[in-house]
């Protein structure tokens, strides 16, 4: 049988993602590993956390995990049935603190590609685009991703700027019109958790997960990247976090299992 | 009025001269008339070659299906598609071939499900023009249109590829000095909204989340509505509180029970995820993806025979089960 205190690496970053989220935010969320983290967050220990997704679904009781952003259980027992517009202008009204945000590539401003991989005219991969990542990225007070630590994925130039990040460097959101003192946050992977340099807005390692070293994160980045004054362990995850993750929040696996 | 300070290279496919949509609108008729027809009847009148389509709901939430599926099998050509939120309806569109250029907010991807092979090589064709913009900067540029002037201003969209790749442009507030992105005005020729009630002259009702269509139904120049079920205009006028969208924008009714399948629709029925992942498996293949379609749309009078051979009210009750969350096995979850 397995223990309460073994735990695989999408669980690691599910609970290292969900300890960002204190109690009384509020988070733009979508599917997949980000509602995961969510859904832990407010079961476990953020009970008055406000979740909203962007179709419409403001502060439901996730029964499960949503398969579509707008799918029925995004506003299950949820305090209002609104739409786009409405929750759009809630994040840039500046009512949102949270946002999850993913994408194919990442820079070490925070940038993130979810358009195109190659040249945008002539693509060698086409995706789909922004959705509501641009407007999450441009309201939100504090962006977060997900993603495996791959120097595929943490590029030193995205092939295209689908999502703004720090742009490029101190001073250019606000220079381009975005709302001050919003922007990236953290960055949760298999193998760490970073920050944002506050002075150079250059993503740094904040705390690395058990078994791994800052060489190895390093190793699958592929741009220089900064260290917090104070490297941590991240905190692994507790059998109570597990306990809801495993029974509550995932009972299929569908992610953890992945 | 303003000084652009910056301006995206991307097409506008729509005008967005507020007194040309206004000349429109003037025209358009105010008489509570009798508005159900079949859907092959509503594309025929309303869905014309080179129009400017976009479609209601979710991607897979509340969709128009009929309406894809008549505009694939009448085989309507250079239409411009707003990919906006969309994902099945993408990809039903993408398989006939229909637009020529698109409003790219959000296409190919079926969120937590993947990417649909052929909408990724449809649009990596070169077959259709681009444009690039986010969810919101296009529900702006509806609110826009609805609201009657040519512009919305945002907050989003500056500063990245997106923006220069948009229609958009960015001015320095007359008041504050601060940027903003200007979206432009978006007037489609023609919209379809899937909805659970509405009365035979269009008045139309929504339960959950209206995403964009409260904005797209006025936006709209012609509007096809499908419908769950139509109910009495008694029903509407005893709670005038609950309607969506009024009579006048609505150009055809057609009542479509089930019509957004295999998509969600709202305390109705959950999405059909077999089906979802089976238009995927076919569209690996190009001449698996056209046996497909031949079976499924070409070779189907309507889209209730569409239902019929996916599993028919069977089927649909398991699905109502699931919304339910009355499914012994549990709930669903992105995978």
């Amino acid at each position: 049988m397995q223990l309460m205190t073994d735990h695989n690496t999408m669980e690691m970053m599910i609970c290292a993602a969900a300890r960002q989220l204190e109690d009384g935010s509020s988070v733009a969320v979508g599917t997949g590993a980000p509602c995961a983290a969510t859904m832990l967050a407010q079961k476990a220990y953020a009970p008055n956390l406000v979740i909203i997704f962007e179709a419409g679904g403001v502060a439901p009781l996730l029964p499960t995990m949503p398969i579509s952003v707008g799918d029925s259980r995004t506003f299950y027992k949820a305090v209002m049935a609104s739409g786009m517009c409405d929750v759009m202008e809630t994040l840039q009204r500046g009512m949102v603190d949270y946002s999850f945000l993913g994408g194919a590539q990442i820079d070490m401003y925070g940038n993130l590609n979810s358009t195109v991989i190659g040249d945008w005219a002539h693509p060698k991969v086409r995706l789909p685009g922004s959705g509501g990542a641009n407007d999450f990225g441009s309201f939100a007070w504090k962006i977060m991703v997900i993603t495996p630590q791959d120097s595929r994925r943490f590029v030193e130039e995205v092939d295209f700027i689908t999502t703004p990040g720090y742009l490029q460097g101190p001073g250019t959101r606000e220079e381009a019109g975005l709302c001050r003192n919003s922007g990236p946050h953290k960055v949760i992977t298999n193998m760490a958790v970073m920050g944002y340099d506050p002075e150079s807005k250059r993503m740094r390692v904040e705390s690395i997960h058990k078994g791994h070293s800052f060489g190895e994160v390093q190793e699958n980045t592929g741009f220089e990247l900064l260290q917090a004054p104070k490297v941590v362990e991240t905190p692994e995850p507790t059998p109570a976090e597990l306990r809801i993750l495993r029974e509550e929040v995932d009972p299929n696996r569908y992610i953890i299992g992945r | 009025m303003f000084d652009v300070v910056a301006e995206g290279s991307g097409p506008l496919f729509t005008d967005p001269d507020a007194d040309k949509a206004r000349e429109f609108f003037r025209t358009k008729t105010r008489a509570m008339t009798n508005k159900v027809m079949t859907v092959k009847e509503a594309v025929e009148r309303f869905v014309h070659d080179g129009d400017y389509l976009i479609t209601g709901g979710f991607g897979g939430d509340r969709i128009p299906a009929a309406v894809c599926h008549e505009i694939v099998r009448r085989r309507k050509r250079n239409l411009a598609f707003a990919g906006h939120t969309s994902t099945h309806d993408f990809q039903i569109l993408a398989a006939g071939e229909v637009f020529n250029r698109c409003d790219v907010a959000y296409v190919i991807g079926l969120e937590a499900r993947g990417l649909s092979p052929n909408g990724r090589r449809y649009m990596e064709s070169g077959k259709v023009e681009v444009c690039e913009w986010s969810n919101y900067a296009m529900a702006c540029r509806l609110k826009a249109a609805a609201t009657g002037v040519s512009f919305m201003p945002a907050r989003d969209l500056m500063g990245t590829d997106t923006f220069k790749h948009s229609a958009a442009k960015v001015v320095e507030c007359p008041f504050t000095g601060e940027r903003y992105v200007l979206h432009p005005a978006l007037w489609p020729d023609v919209a379809a909204i899937h909805v659970h009630e509405a009365d035979v002259y269009g008045n139309s009702r929504i339960r959950g989340i209206s995403v964009a269509d409260i904005e797209m139904a006025r936006a709209a120049k012609r509007l096809i509505i499908t419908t769950e079920r139509l109910v009495p205009n008694e029903v509407i006028r005893q709670n005038p509180d609950a309607t969506a969208i009024p009579f006048f924008q609505v150009d055809a009714v057609c009542e479509v029970p089930f019509g957004s399948f295999p998509g969600n629709m709202p305390y109705e029925y959950f999405s059909d995820e077999d089906h979802l992942k089976l238009w995927m498996k076919v569209e690996k293949d190009p001449e698996g993806l056209k046996a497909f379609l031949d079976k499924y749309i070409y070779n189907v009078k309507d889209f209730n025979e569409y239902l019929g051979l996916c599993g028919g009210l069977e089927r649909i009750n398991q699905l109502r089960a699931e919304e339910y969350l009355i499914d012994t096995e549990g709930g669903r979850c992105s995978s």
